[in-house]
């Protein structure tokens, strides 16, 4: 399944990488957000929205990446390049993420900046959305986002247009062994 | 037709900006539409959410309750009105208690439909479009030209010039780029608006959840940073269940954009926690507008099954000439005509209504099975009702409704023409006809018709029995085809009787809403046609075959002439196209074809009755692979050719530019001879090649077989 994603998602513009666990998946972040630019200056910072991922992770190993903040709103999201989430759910027949965004802070970091990087619990990925709606219930998850490539539009001349709204550019990164409760 | 409609189609079709964007997307959107339903049985898909969305229109009180209690239950507000007027009051009540200055908009027909924007923007809120093409829509203080893509008429150029104007400097004419100025022009709006407003493209009831569908994230954007959220739902975005999403986000965004899925779904249940940490308004006001009314009305009930994909303007032969701006209202097309009718009134409706050909394609391809022909037929049908025919009209089907009269004049009408033609065509009509001639000639009509030249036909003895049903260009202007018809079924055995009492098979009178005069025809033919007991009643045109074997029933039960029933429901069923009849008899080993012959390249077109109706499209194929021709398929072999029976007489603007591309997906493929099984399509196809002068031979099917049959062994 995890083959059928990547193609599903790659056709339709998301970048996919795939890491055996947390540390190796950091060994990935750090360095894209250093080669983005990240900076302590408003428009080039980065936000981590609080997720699993987070947990364990020594804080120190973090902090010495100037510009990067895990104190998510409005005017740190707007003022950011990227922002990091964690999405719970990866359908392989469309390529699309599932992710609970009910916390503003998910929104917010995965909407206004210009690369969203969605982590992924390699066990998450799903055949389709009927094996997802057994597992989500509106009741609890009040924002439920799906999430399927980058913003996109063909609104002038049908000319296919990346990043208007929303991100620009969405980089998928699995992890094998997330370790805690994969939902 | 008024005046102003019929220029507004004149300046559309003129218009090669327009034509040009909307042609190249309905031929890339064909193949599209095709790769992204890989794999999925569509029709099982369709049959699902029409059983949903139905079940929905049927208890559109109920699940409204439901919703609406269940929403409540998770916070949010929720305001239900049948008035359009009171939504608007609703929505401005709810700014001025929230001293709301700026909105910001998401993509929403429903708002467009009751004009929200400037009625806000007269109580002094600024509002903002985000979806792109809506915004460039309002900085062009235009209406949408289509449903998903508003702006399709626009050119980059367009665009770059109100977008410099909008930012106070000068812009590249540059795509990319021009993005990139809307994403930042409107980033400011986003993160200053008080109040986001959304439509939605599924109710659930079940949770009282709201999902929206958009490629670009302005909806999240619309949903989350705003301290309010109104959600405008129209009453038919309703369904039972949360399950019922997954067949409808299966399929609208393949039929809308040919996407597998859109960038991003929201399914939003209640309000939740806003930017400042408090938790957000959210109001959803659930409107009405007349849905209810409509599904109790058993005609029109099937319309509340619409997703609002757009497919059906995205196949229609016509809207991809003429684009959204002729329907002069907010919702276009097809199913626009149909909501025009309702959601204004009935009259809105008039001249758009004639705007449908009757081809069917988007039948075809709706994801929630709406019968969009039949509904427009209703609306006609209903228009005569209301306010009559037109006095041209009456006057012609008065005509029409007397068989020696009507025959009458059609004979006349040999002598009338004899100064206008050569060699079989009028290709010269003087004065206000010339545009009937203009790039399309006419067939003569025939010197002694087919009933006069029937009597001559010497037949063999035979054991079975067949009526044939002529139809008049047939009858009056292709004689010859009745003719090879007679010689191909005596070779079967078969002895054909022409019933003389025959007259127009009704279709004219029915496609022009006149339905009266339909069922005069219904009832003569039946008389004509059952008179003398025959195995089969047989049509080589099937616009008739589809007349008598489908329609008449339907128009007599309107009309409440169950007396008749019986008759019709048994001539129905009698009822055989020309191919249909032949292919079985080849089956049957009644009939064979000559081998061994090689008859070279030949292409095919489907005619839009016999393949959407009849659904006969591997017969005549087959039957001329056999005779030994060899099927080179065109590009759009399926699409209409334009003639549409009267309406290339009634909007020669639109039926010519549609012959056009026909003629040219002919030439391209090579072939000496295109073959097709309708003597309407004929006429228009081989009157246009007769003026383009390609050297293409345009054939009936029953021309090209009638020397390669022989009796069965």
């Amino acid at each position: 399944m995890y083959e059928q994603f990547k193609a599903r998602a790659e056709g339709v513009g998301a970048e996919v990488h795939r890491f055996k666990d947390k540390e190796a998946a950091l060994g990935f972040i750090l360095p894209f957000l250093h080669k983005e630019g990240v900076a302590d200056i408003h428009g080039s910072c980065a936000v981590w929205a609080d997720c699993p991922f987070l947990k364990g992770i020594d804080p120190q190993r973090l902090a010495d990446m100037a510009g990067l903040r895990f104190e998510v709103n409005r005017d740190a999201a707007a003022g950011s390049r990227i922002g990091i989430t964690q999405a719970e759910w990866a359908l392989a027949d469309t390529g699309t993420l599932v992710q609970d965004q009910t916390a503003v802070e998910q929104r917010l970091a995965s909407s206004l900046t210009d690369i969203h990087i969605a982590l992924v619990p390699t066990s998450g990925i799903l055949p389709d959305k009927v094996a997802l709606l057994s597992r989500i219930n509106p009741g609890i998850s009040r924002y439920i986002a799906f999430i399927t490539g980058p913003s996109r539009t063909a609104d002038i001349e049908r000319v296919l247009t990346i990043g208007v709204h929303g991100p620009e550019r969405l980089v998928i990164v699995f992890v094998d062994e997330m370790g805690g409760e994969a939902r | 037709m008024k005046k102003e409609f019929r220029e507004s189609i004149d300046r559309a079709v003129g218009n090669s900006i327009l034509t040009g964007a909307l042609g190249k997307f309905s031929e890339a959107y064909r193949v599209n539409r095709a790769k992204a339903y890989e794999g999925i049985d569509f029709e099982g898909l369709r049959s699902v959410i029409a059983e949903r969305k139905a079940l929905a229109a049927s208890n559109l009180e109920l699940f409204a309750d439901t919703f609406a209690r269940n929403a409540e239950a998770l916070g949010a507000r929720v305001f239900r009105t049948n008035d359009p007027e009171k939504v608007k009051e609703y929505i401005l009540k709810i700014a001025q208690d929230n001293n709301v200055k700026n909105v910001v908009k998401s993509k929403s027909m429903a708002t467009e439909e009751i004009h929200l924007n400037a009625f806000l923007e007269k109580a002094g809120i600024s509002v903002g479009e985000t979806d792109l093409g809506e915004w460039i829509i309002q900085l062009a203080g235009q209406r949408p030209s289509h449903m998903v893509m508003p702006a399709i008429h626009m050119t980059k150029e367009e665009v770059a010039e109100l977008f410099s104007k909008e930012v106070d400097e000068r812009l590249e004419n540059d795509i990319p780029q021009l993005v990139k100025v809307a994403r930042h022009e409107l980033r400011s709006k986003f993160l200053k608006a008080d109040m986001g407003i959304s439509g939605a493209n599924i109710a659930v009831a079940e949770t009282g959840s709201i999902v929206l569908v958009t490629n670009e994230g302005n909806a999240r954007l619309v949903t989350t940073l705003p301290r309010i959220h109104v959600a405008l739902v129209g009453m038919e975005k309703l369904v039972e269940k949360f399950d019922d999403i997954v067949p409808i986000l299966t399929a609208l965004p393949r039929s809308a954009t040919a996407q597998l899925l859109t960038s991003y779904v929201s399914i939003i249940s209640g309000p939740t926690p806003g930017t400042d940490g408090l938790p957000k308004e959210l109001h959803i006001i659930l409107m009405d507008n007349r849905r209810s009314e409509m599904s109790k009305d058993p005609k029109f009930k099937q319309a509340l099954q619409c997703i609002r994909c757009g497919s059906c303007l995205n196949v229609c032969p016509i809207f991809r000439l003429v684009g959204g701006h002729v329907f002069g209202s907010t919702y276009t097309g097809g199913i626009g005509t149909i909501l025009t009718a309702w959601f204004e009134e009935l009259q809105n409706s008039e001249d758009i209504q004639g705007l449908c050909i009757q081809c069917g394609n988007c039948k075809e391809v709706c994801p929630g099975k709406l019968d969009i022909p039949e509904m427009i037929m209703e609306i006609r049908r209903r228009l005569v009702v209301e306010k009559g025919q037109p006095l041209a009209q009456k006057a012609i089907f008065g005509i029409v409704n007397n068989r020696k009269l009507f025959h009458g004049m059609l004979r006349a009408a040999f002598v009338a023409g004899t100064p206008f033609r050569s060699g079989g065509f009028l290709r010269h009509l003087p004065l206000f006809l010339s545009d009937l001639t203009d790039g399309r000639s006419l067939p003569a009509i025939a010197e002694e018709p087919f009933r006069d030249r029937f009597r001559r036909l010497q037949q063999p003895k035979c054991t079975k029995k067949a009526a044939f049903f002529a139809g008049c260009l047939i009858d009056f202007a292709y004689p010859e085809m009745g003719e090879a018809l007679v010689r191909i079924l005596n070779k079967a055995g078969i002895q054909v009787i022409f019933p003389q009492d025959q007259t127009c098979c009704g279709a004219p009178a029915r496609n022009s809403g006149a339905y009266e005069v339909a069922a005069k025809n219904a009832e003569d033919n039946i008389q004509a046609l059952l008179r003398e007991e025959v195995d089969y009643v047989v049509s080589a045109c099937p616009t008739c075959t589809v007349a008598l074997a489908h329609e008449m029933c339907d128009t007599l039960e309107s009309l409440g002439r169950n007396e008749w029933l019986p008759q019709a429901k048994k001539l129905a069923e009698k009822t055989v196209d020309f191919s249909s009849l032949v292919k079985g008899l080849v089956d049957s080993g009644r009939l064979t074809l000559k081998e061994g012959e090689s008859l070279g390249a030949i292409t095919y077109h489907d005619s839009c009755h016999l393949k959407r109706t009849l659904r006969a499209t591997g017969q005549p194929r087959e039957l001329l692979h056999k005779a030994g021709f060899e099927m080179k398929e065109m590009f759009e072999c399926d699409t209409c050719c334009g003639m549409g029976g009267s309406y290339s007489l009634k909007l020669p603007q639109i039926s010519m530019p549609i012959l056009r591309r026909k003629l040219q997906n002919i030439k391209d493929t090579g072939a000496p001879i295109v073959a097709m099984d309708c003597p309407g399509c004929v006429m228009q196809i081989r009157g246009g090649f007769d003026q383009d002068g390609a050297d293409v031979a345009v054939k009936h099917t029953v021309e090209l077989l009638v020397e390669r049959v022989e009796k069965g062994r």
